[in-house]
């Protein structure tokens, strides 16, 4: 589904992400982890178009995509949520899910409407509909985010950190909808620092940490592994 | 595909969603609009023909107001370049007025002409973001108007008068005013429908996360180029009704000139950017204090800048924007509600 090659990215002369290839078959669903700062946010913001790429590649589905644009990525089947919440903030929460159903998904008229509640139901937003985006809070900010992504139709799902600041039942809850996503056969990229909520979905964990790749493998070797225990100076993770 | 209908399973109620175009005066609002208009029309008929040649310059200020709120309001497009289609409309039409074509249905194939014109051109400008934007189509202005006055044909660096002109001046003024009242109508008007269409939604999501906007899959780049020739279509009728309502332009150097920018950023400002309302209003303001003002000299600088001034510290979201905040009122509703899903849903997330 999604295949990294040797990526790397610069910001002026601080080099965030060093030669990191990552290769994600269909259907799979990897966890990122990794210390702040780290690089995460930025290899999902090259994955999804969003930031810029020094060296490397980005194919989806087999198709080279390193110079196409975000929104063209989008339309080709990469939904995904931002770190830092990003509303529409002066249109309503169902307008921010509808343009992502008419544009990310090409649906039209009644057909977007029903994408769009649906996905909104999905994130239990449906009864905040038709607040202002610009007046919801930071948690369902968060939500928001998760449902304009699910409303583009996507077949790589990318999630940046949605899992902070939520109760045992609302990380529970959200862990059911990103199972369900799986079980519908989306492929799954999901960075997230509650590891507990993460370990419940994923089949994979990759360790970032100083742009490179110090570890990849099962959860379960992943997290107890040498390399993740010196990067979190011994047990922030466990 | 089969991921498409699988991603979220629909609730059964969610398939037929009900939809409607929300403010609270729903489809009052237009109407009541449209009926405004309907009466401006019938004014040559009812007052002094000095009336409704004063009307003939809110007409072409709306219209530029509600072109440059299109541009900077939706698309983020800070432009302080579109007097290159107001003038480009006021020369292209002494061209359809030479080759036989009344000054009137000149004003379309003008408008049509010059978005042809700015289509191109827009490849220029988009190279540039931001600051360099706005200088850009500045200097993009300057280009225009240096070519422009190369044809002597069209008065060279002197003005120009219009050379075929309705005869019987009661008659023209008539003309004149219709004209400006339809250009100002389709700004307008369409500006609405624009905002109301499917570009419209994208607008708005581009107007207020260009990348959030593009990472659900909106052109935004695609969107920004409707908008810029739509907006060059618009400043083009304007300059062909600025150019029918002075039988001709005074020279390049006016009809060319950087106030226009100027006027439509302080209307814009003062009314209420990224708003259908907004310019209307904006306009209107700057057409009183010029009406009442413009004889105090250098006062009259004095008020209009006061006016900007205090609109932006204390209402940065301009007159309508503010009421349109406070009452939720809106006479040309874009904003869509959901109607029945509320009582299904889970809880809403708290604070
Ligand atoms: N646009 C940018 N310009 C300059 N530096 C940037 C930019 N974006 C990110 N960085 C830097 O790159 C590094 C990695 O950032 P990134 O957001 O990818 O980390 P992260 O792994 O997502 O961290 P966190 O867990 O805190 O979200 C940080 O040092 C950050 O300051
Ligand atoms: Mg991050």
């Amino acid at each position: 589904m999604l295949e990294v090659e040797h990526l790397a990215v610069s910001f002026g002369t601080l080099r965030v992400l060093d030669d990191v290839s990552l290769a994600i078959p269909p259907g799979q669903a990897v966890g990122i982890v990794g210390p702040n700062g780290a690089g995460k946010s930025t290899l999902i913001n090259a994955v999804s178009g969003t930031g810029q790429v020094s060296r490397g590649t980005v194919r989806l589905a087999g198709r080279d995509v390193t110079h196409t644009s975000a929104a063209r990525r989008c339309r080709w089947g990469i939904g995904r949520s931002h770190q830092i919440p990003r509303p529409f903030g002066d249109l309503s929460v169902f307008e921010n899910v509808l343009v992502a159903a008419e544009r990310g998904a090409g649906l039209r008229g009644r057909d977007a409407a029903a994408q769009a509640l649906r996905s909104l139901e999905a994130t239990g937003l449906l009864s905040a509909a038709n607040t202002m985006a610009g007046a919801v809070p930071l948690l369902g900010r968060k939500r928001l985010e998760l449902a304009r992504a699910l409303a583009t139709s996507p077949q790589l799902l990318l999630l940046d950190e949605i899992a902070g600041g939520l109760t045992e039942g609302e990380a529970d809850e959200l862990v059911s909808t990103v199972l369900s996503l799986k079980q519908a056969g989306v492929t799954i990229m999901w960075i997230e620092h509650v590891v507990k909520a993460l370990v419940q979905v994923v089949d994979r964990l990759v360790c970032l940490a100083f742009g490179r790749i110090v570890a990849d493998g099962s959860p379960e070797e992943v997290l107890a592994s040498r390399e993740v225990a010196e990067v979190y100076l011994g047990g922030a993770l466990a | 595909m089969t991921i498409r209908s699988a991603v979220v399973t629909p609730g059964e109620d969610l398939r037929r969603p009900e939809i409607s175009r929300g403010g609270r005066a729903a489809a009052a609002g237009p109407a009541g609009a449209i009926l405004v208009l309907l009466l401006m029309a019938c004014l040559p008929y009812l007052v002094e023909p000095g009336l409704t040649s004063e009307l003939v310059t809110l007409c072409y200020l709306v219209t530029l107001a509600s072109m440059w709120n299109l541009l900077a309001g939706y698309a983020g497009m800070v432009s302080i370049g579109q007097q290159a289609y107001i003038g480009l409309g006021a020369y292209a039409l002494f061209l359809a007025n030479d080759h036989g074509l009344d000054v009137y249905t000149g004003t379309i194939v003008v408008s049509a002409v010059v978005a042809l014109v700015a289509w191109p051109l827009s490849y220029l400008a988009f190279r540039l973001r931001g600051g360099y934007f706005a200088v850009g189509t500045w200097v993009i202005a300057e280009v225009v108007r240096l070519v422009v006055v190369r044809f002597d044909s069209l008065g060279g660096a002197g003005g120009r008068g219009l050379a075929a002109v309705t005869e019987d001046p009661l008659l023209r003024r008539a003309f004149t005013y219709w004209l400006a009242l339809g250009v100002m109508a389709a700004a307008v008007l369409g500006t609405y429908l624009v905002l109301r269409s499917r570009l419209g939604l994208d607008l708005q999501a581009i107007r207020d996360d260009e990348t959030a906007a593009n990472s659900v899959g909106v052109d935004v780049t695609r969107g920004k180029r409707v908008i810029y020739v739509l907006a060059a279509a618009g400043c083009a009728a304007a300059g062909a009704v600025i150019c029918v309502d002075g039988l001709g332009v005074a020279s390049p150097g006016q009809i060319f000139g950087v106030q226009y920018s100027a006027l439509m950023i302080f209307m814009v400002v003062i009314g209420g950017i990224g708003t259908v309302e907004g310019p209307v209003i904006g306009a209107l303001v700057y057409f009183l204090l010029d009406k009442y003002f413009a004889q105090s000299g250098v006062w009259y600088l004095v008020i209009v800048g006061a006016a900007a001034i205090a609109v932006s510290l204390y209402l940065p979201r301009g007159l309508w924007g503010t009421l349109d905040r406070r009452s939720g009122l809106a006479i040309f509703p874009v904003a869509r509600r959901v109607h029945g899903h509320q009582g299904t849903a889970r809880p809403e997330t708290r604070t």
